[in-house]
């Protein structure tokens, strides 16, 4: 808008403001939680300022885990850290060679091809859940990291996501690739892959959020406690029947869990914003 | 260094959609050779035929002495410029020169030697380090030439390499184009639907329609003597005038009344049959007194600075006129026009043939 109104825009602001505290206060309350020992909470204090125990509630959670749930957050991370990266990187790598496929390459089917990958699209994780389960049961891959990870790489958003990106690539530069003597593979490795760089940043992003919110598929394949995520970690320790919930602890856990995709969103924002301050006129 | 020799080439489209109709051609080594037409002649797709990134469906194509139908385009011994240009958008411009040369395994200081020197010709040697975004359209222009100079191929193609630029910068490439051509002295083949290119720029100039060749000559030859009406509107701008007529006997035709002697024309015409009559804007002179002369009502007048357009019509056909600015008043109703026998085409109205002497 080019009209300078500034009650209007005190209007604006206010509503952004209100927006961003009713978003943003839980998130607040979480981290001053973990921040205090668990009979401040417990006792119907939730004070708005840090208390003291940030240090030892972050240090207990991480190595040692809540008095109940005794498992390390630390090791919970590090399932889950490998969890989201192999099906991140397993997403992108599957999608992009197949979208490479599906719209480089000339073979029978190619359309049928296509329209199957985009039609799973409609089926997601948990409406194949048995039949999923029982094969990587039958694999002898429960509480492994290859059954977390390989069941939830296919990926149709991806394949759909690079294949729309190549689709805006000019067949001039395929050509120009061909009379310069590079074959399929050198195409794809010298012009294709640093040109998808951005897309490539955005899909590793939502695919490393999809894959560190996982819950039911870590929940159903992982029964040994030393393969737990840090997602089913939270719920472990919010659901104890016969002792009170240590409030501090699930905060910390909670405010950790928020970290690797907040880091993740952050650093890749730049390669973001860089691609598209570069993108082609 | 070879030339190229095409023999009844065809391109048959899924469909049955035949879009190059046997096509015979025969490009000299080192001479520059334009195809032209309009768009849909399928120039491109001969174009691209010879580069080998279209499957030839019948005939044959020969660079130097060797077959190529089924050889890959990187081993055709080829460089194209495309009308995009086509450049590697994350590379430098040194590499997009290099990158081919690279894929092809030349040692490194010869890579660096080949792009310096065309850098050199092409003055784009400060750039070298630049990405393509950050450079103008004539020197993206002039680094897409950069890669096809560096390969040293034995043919260049060229498709449509100015269509992106501005007008000025259009005239300015085209010399620049046919100074490299010369200096290098490699065959090449260069499609274009601006006929200003296609006249300016070819040793040997070829028209095209409906994925036939109309006519093969040097520029001047085309433009003297158009083998058929297609060629004949087709090149020279303003297009030529084609009315209607009837033969009268030999050596002379008549275009609505007004008899008009003609040099060049077949014998053995039936009198009294149709026949068409062309006449070039730039030939015929307005206001004159000749040998033959018609009338004209005009329409209105066109400036274009050192020259003047009359539109209007002659024996009820759409007609224009040049003349140079001031020679006639710009309010002039009605014209008579001088007619050089010499400047007179005549064509068959069925098969639009040109009917000239044999």
């Amino acid at each position: 808008m080019v009209e300078n109104r500034p009650f209007a825009q005190f209007m604006a602001y206010l509503t952004l403001a209100i927006g961003i505290l009713v978003v943003a206060f839980p998130v607040y309350l979480a981290v001053m939680a973990s921040t205090f020992d668990t009979a401040t909470i417990i006792n119907g204090n939730m004070p708005l300022v840090p208390g003291d125990q940030a240090a030892e509630n972050y240090n207990r959670t991480l190595l040692y885990g809540g008095m109940h749930a005794r498992q390390p957050v630390g090791g919970m991370m590090f399932n889950s850290m490998i969890m989201a990266l192999g099906i991140a990187i397993g997403k992108i790598l599957i999608s992009i060679l197949s979208a490479y496929a599906v719209v480089y390459f000339k073979f029978p089917f190619r359309k049928t091809a296509f329209w199957v990958i985009f039609i799973t699209l409609m089926l997601p994780v948990e409406v194949r859940i048995y039949p999923t389960y029982k094969i990587v049961a039958d694999l002898g891959l429960l509480d492994t990291y290859t059954g977390l990870v390989m069941p939830l790489i296919a990926s149709a958003t991806g394949t759909l996501l690079f294949r729309q990106f190549f689709m805006t690539i000019p067949d001039e530069l395929l050509e120009a690739s061909k009379i310069d003597g590079a074959g399929a593979f050198r195409f794809f490795k010298d012009t294709l892959l640093p040109l998808s760089m951005t897309t490539i940043a955005a899909l590793f992003v939502i695919q490393f959020i999809y894959g560190w919110n996982q819950y039911l598929w870590p929940l159903l394949i992982t029964t040994k406690s030393s393969m737990q995520t840090i997602v089913i970690g939270i719920k472990m320790m919010i659901t104890t029947t016969d002792a009170l919930t240590e409030w501090n602890v699930a905060m910390t856990t909670a405010v950790l869990a928020m970290l690797p995709p907040v880091l993740v969103v952050i650093l890749m924002q730049r390669l973001f914003v860089k691609g598209l301050v570069e993108t082609e006129k | 260094m070879a030339g190229v020799t095409l023999d009844t080439v065809r391109k048959i489209y899924a469909g049955n959609v035949e879009a190059v109709k046997g096509v015979s051609l025969s490009i000299e080594d080192g001479s520059f050779c334009v195809l032209v037409g309009p768009s849909g002649c399928g120039k491109s797709t001969l174009l691209r035929m010879i580069a080998g990134l279209e499957t030839i469906s019948g005939g044959e194509v020969k660079i130097g002495d060797r077959v190529v139908n089924q050889v890959e385009p990187a081993d055709r011994d080829i460089a194209m410029v495309f009308q995009n240009y086509a450049l590697y958008p994350h590379m430098s411009v040194y590499d997009n020169m290099a990158y081919g040369l690279r894929n092809r395994g030349t040692p490194k200081g010869e890579i660096e030697k080949r792009v310096k020197e065309a850098a050199r010709i092409l003055a784009i040697e400060s750039f070298l380090a630049r990405k393509p975004r950050q450079l103008s359209g004539g020197q993206r222009q002039r680094v897409a030439m950069g890669r096809a100079i560096v390969r040293k191929p034995q043919v260049f193609l060229f498709d449509e390499p100015l269509s992106n630029l501005d007008a000025k910068l259009r005239v300015q490439m085209r010399v620049e184009i046919k100074r490299l051509q010369r200096a290098l002295g490699v065959t090449s083949i260069y499609v274009t639907h601006d006929q200003v290119e296609a006249m300016t720029l070819s040793d040997k100039l070829v028209v095209m329609s409906g994925g036939q060749v109309e006519q093969v000559g040097t520029p001047a030859e085309v433009y003297r003597r158009p083998e058929t009406r297609f060629v004949a509107t087709f090149i020279g701008s303003p297009p030529m005038n084609i009315l209607p007529g009837t033969v009268e006997g030999p050596g002379r035709v008549s275009v609505g009344g007004q008899s008009i002697a003609v040099t060049d024309m077949r014998d053995g015409l039936t009198p009294g049959s149709a026949i068409e009559v062309g006449l070039r804007p730039e030939d015929v002179q307005a206001g004159g007194v000749g040998a033959s002369s018609l009338s004209m009502d005009v329409d209105f007048v066109e400036e274009l600075g050192a020259t003047q357009l009359f539109h209007g019509k002659v024996a009820g056909a759409e007609f224009i006129v040049q003349a140079s600015t001031g020679q006639l008043p710009a309010d002039t109703r009605k014209l008579t026009l001088a007619v050089d026998p010499e400047n007179v085409h005549l064509f068959d109205p069925q098969t639009t043939k040109r009917l000239g002497r044999e």
